[in-house]
């Protein structure tokens, strides 16, 4: 009939009303820079780049290999290579990145970057306050700013971050048993070949790494 | 002449010098709805609150607003870049200085401006009261003729509907 | 001159005006007791906008299970300020291609015309700017001018949206200020007079305890009812907020505003609001007078805002509640339902003039006011049939 709808449009949002007064259930609001929901695991954002060890600048998995620079959809990863090699935190002798710049403007968290790393080196982090005043070169972020730990990669991604260390862990002890192979097989040789990974002459003589850290 | 009229005076004049001066249409209308309110002005400072009401609502409130609408539908946005004067403007204004000297020398010759009358009590009980009794005829023709004039235009715009099936 | 502390509370603002002006010499005591009383108008509704967004805001928020705004001061009570400065600081954006001084001056006219309404509006005894002989037909008359500010707003910004915002809110406002009128055009055969005054004093007198109020009778609350319904439409107010519909036309007519033209607009639509619900206020809910006859030791101008809060609480609780329409529904519902019940509703007012008082005169009025709104809304009902739509220019 005449109005009742209405009435009983009325009577439901004063219960609304009402309601959010009396139950804090109703009120599923979280005050946002005081209070924060807890972080889900499988939140993803942006990359950084994961290093070992302490030294941020050493521990660098990068080999500046250039593959995330030319999968990169939007285009937001600059790239240049070293011209000469460093040892990396298990002291192998690689080339670095010399500048690796992502632009957070720019970038769309497509996570393409990690599918195509073959060194694990660049990960999603779970950061997501990235305002800056400064919206030029506070936005385009330097190696520095995207150098994070093993420990903060195993902080965001507990899971995740086992598996990868677990198959690091597997690939090198791999490597380290065939250059041992090769080593004993051609004991009198001086200076065992290279391999494909640019295992360097000292890479032989390391001890075999376990999972990085823990 | 309080500064009250005179600035209404002057107000209402400038509305109606702009209606006709401008070159934008909808900015002439504007300009004469200022005029219309000036008028209304006028009204209320002789103490005839109905008719200078009246005149707010009628001619602010519905004519400009007909007259605007009238004016977009039929118009471009863009003023037309031709002179406001036309070719006859000088013919016109010996016309208009004719008609005024015609109604001025009707007017002075009437005595009405001499004539100092009474103050009359123009308030809005006896108006209606006369619109009730007195003129109650006029005024029910007057309702009549206007509800047929509306009918007919609902039935010439409901008259393209009536084609389409 | 005595008065008990009661009428002194009660006429303090007055008093405290005379006693003002007497000080000043007399060539200038009414320009500066009209300019007193002016500045109090604009500052006490200029608050009592500020305050409504709040509880709006923050009303709205509650109807929907959220917080409101919460961070400015305490409870969230300072966002108008934060608002303020927001929209002062903000750039004031005109559209290259805008007829600026008509741009300029539709917020200006639109804000001046809604203040002018409140010329009229008692607010408390002896609390009356003019007491007009015309203030109802003032009333409407100032009303009017929005509309043209409306088109001005529209039209001189040179968008579509705003065009197409402002023809609907003119062709909303006209549809809606004829049942507005012929509403209150009860109210003014009952009491012989369109002077809000009068209208006011005739209604402050008791029976027992009871108030001689007109929405007490049946024509009054049906009246009260119907004028509500197109007060809502006219200030533009949800469910009837087609010409801002933020889904089709963005903002309709004030989409090319920005800042404290913006601002403006929006106190305009709040002060209309306000205006008309205190109109309401004055020709249906016995204006400043006390609702019980033991209450009317409380101020008269409390009583009048106390009323305006209620009627704002209604807005918000309908805004909160009710969909917005789409145009057909409203002219429909203008033009089928609001008219005929307003033109039955005076006839039922001369009804109630002519019969004898009584339980039979109550029934018989209520009898033919309830019929017809029956009737009328089932007609309406059935006139619904789902078909397929022929729209007559957009083929």
């Amino acid at each position: 009939m005449f109005g009742e709808g209405i009435l009983k449009g009325l009577a439901e949002t004063a219960r609304n009303f009402l309601g959010s007064y009396v139950s804090k259930k109703r009120l599923t609001t979280v005050q946002y820079p005081e209070q924060r929901l807890p972080q889900i695991e499988a939140y993803r954002n942006f990359p950084f780049l994961v290093y070992d060890g302490d030294d941020w600048q050493q521990g660098l998995r990068c080999v500046s290999c250039f593959i995330c620079e030319k999968e990169c959809p939007p285009k937001c990863i600059i790239i240049e290579k070293s011209t000469d090699k460093k040892p990396d935190a298990v002291g192998k002798l690689q080339f670095y990145p010399k500048v690796f710049n992502i632009d957070v403007s720019v970038c769309m968290s497509c996570q393409i970057c990690v599918e195509v790393c073959p060194f694990d080196a660049i990960k999603m982090d779970t950061d997501f306050e990235l305002s800056s005043t400064d919206r030029f070169s506070g936005l385009l972020w330097d190696k520095k700013h995207l150098a994070k730990s093993n420990e903060h990669y195993h902080k965001i991604h507990p899971t995740e971050a086992a598996a990868v260390d677990a198959q690091l862990a597997a690939e090198r002890a791999k490597i380290a048993a065939k250059t041992k192979a090769t080593a004993e097989a051609k004991p009198a040789t001086p200076t065992p070949p290279a391999n494909a990974n640019g295992a360097g002459p000292n890479a032989a003589n390391q001890p075999v790494p376990t999972a990085t850290e823990k | 002449m309080t500064v009250t009229f005179l600035i209404l005076a002057a107000l209402t004049l400038a509305g109606t010098v702009a209606a006709m001066a401008m070159r934008n249409l909808i900015h002439c209308v504007l300009a004469l709805t200022l005029g219309f309110a000036g008028l209304a002005a006028l009204y209320l400072l002789l103490g005839a609150q109905f008719v200078g009401f009246t005149q707010i609502l009628v001619y602010v409130g519905a004519v400009a607003i007909l007259a605007v609408f009238v004016i977009m539908m039929t118009q471009s946005a863009i003023p037309a870049m031709q002179s406001i004067f036309s070719s006859f403007w000088v013919a016109g204004s010996v016309v208009a200085a004719a008609v005024f000297a015609v109604l001025a020398w009707a007017i002075c010759r009437s005595g009405f401006a001499s004539q100092v009358l009474p103050p009359v009590e123009a308030a809005v009980h006896p108006i209606g009261d006369a619109l009730m009794h007195g003129y109650v005829l006029p005024l029910e023709i007057m309702g009549l003729l206007l509800t047929a004039a509306m009918i007919g235009a609902v039935v010439l715009a409901m008259h393209e509907k009536r084609r389409t099936p | 001159m005595t008065m008990s502390p009661i009428q002194q509370a009660d006429q303090f603002f007055v008093t405290s005006q005379h006693r003002f002006v007497s000080y000043l010499p007399a060539e200038f005591q009414s320009l500066t007791s009209a300019i007193l009383s002016v500045i109090a108008i604009v500052l006490v509704f200029a608050l009592l906008f500020a305050i409504t967004t709040v509880l709006e805001r923050k009303g709205l928020g509650r109807i929907q299970n959220r917080y409101g705004p919460n961070r400015v001061g305490p409870a969230g009570f300072f966002q108008p300020l934060a608002d303020g400065v927001k929209s002062l600081t903000k750039e004031d954006l005109v559209p290259r291609t805008a007829d600026q001084m008509v741009h300029f001056l539709a917020p200006v006219l639109l804000v001046t015309a809604a203040f002018l309404a409140y010329a009229v509006l008692p607010v408390g005894r002896n609390m009356v700017l003019v007491n007009l002989n015309a203030g109802i037909l003032y009333f409407f008359a100032v009303g009017s001018l929005v509309e043209l500010a409306v088109f001005m707003a529209g039209w001189s910004s040179r968008n579509k949206y705003s065009l197409l915002g402002g023809m609907r809110a003119i062709a909303q406002m006209i549809s809606y200020e004829v049942p507005l009128v012929l509403a209150s055009v009860v109210v003014i055969m009952a009491a012989g007079s369109l002077s809000t005054v009068s209208i006011v004093d005739m209604q402050a007198s008791y029976t027992g305890i009871w108030p001689h109020w007109f929405v007490f009778t049946p024509w009054g609350f049906a009246g009260f009812i119907l004028f509500m319904i197109a007060a809502t439409a006219e200030s533009n107010r949800s469910p009837f907020d087609l010409p801002e519909g933020e889904s089709e036309i963005i903002a309709g007519y004030y989409i090319e505003y920005s800042g404290f033209k913006f601002a403006l607009f929006f106190l305009g639509e709040y002060l209309g609001m306000f205006a008309t619900s205190g109109l309401a206020i004055t020709l249906f809910l016995g204006g400043w007078a006390a609702p019980f006859s033991f209450l009317t030791w409380i101020p008269s101008y409390l009583w009048f805002f106390a009323k305006l809060l209620l009627l704002i609480v209604i807005f918000i609780w309908i805004r909160g509640t009710l969909p917005r329409l789409r145009m057909d529904q409203l002219m429909s519902f203008a033009w089928q339902f609001m008219l005929p019940m307003t033109l039955f509703n005076l006839f039922v007012a001369g009804v109630w003039h002519f019969m004898p008082s009584g339980i039979v005169r109550w029934l018989v009025c209520i009898a033919l006011l309830v019929a017809p709104a029956i009737l009328l809304s089932r007609s309406l009902k059935q006139g619904k049939k789902f078909a397929v739509r022929h729209y007559r220019f957009a083929e």
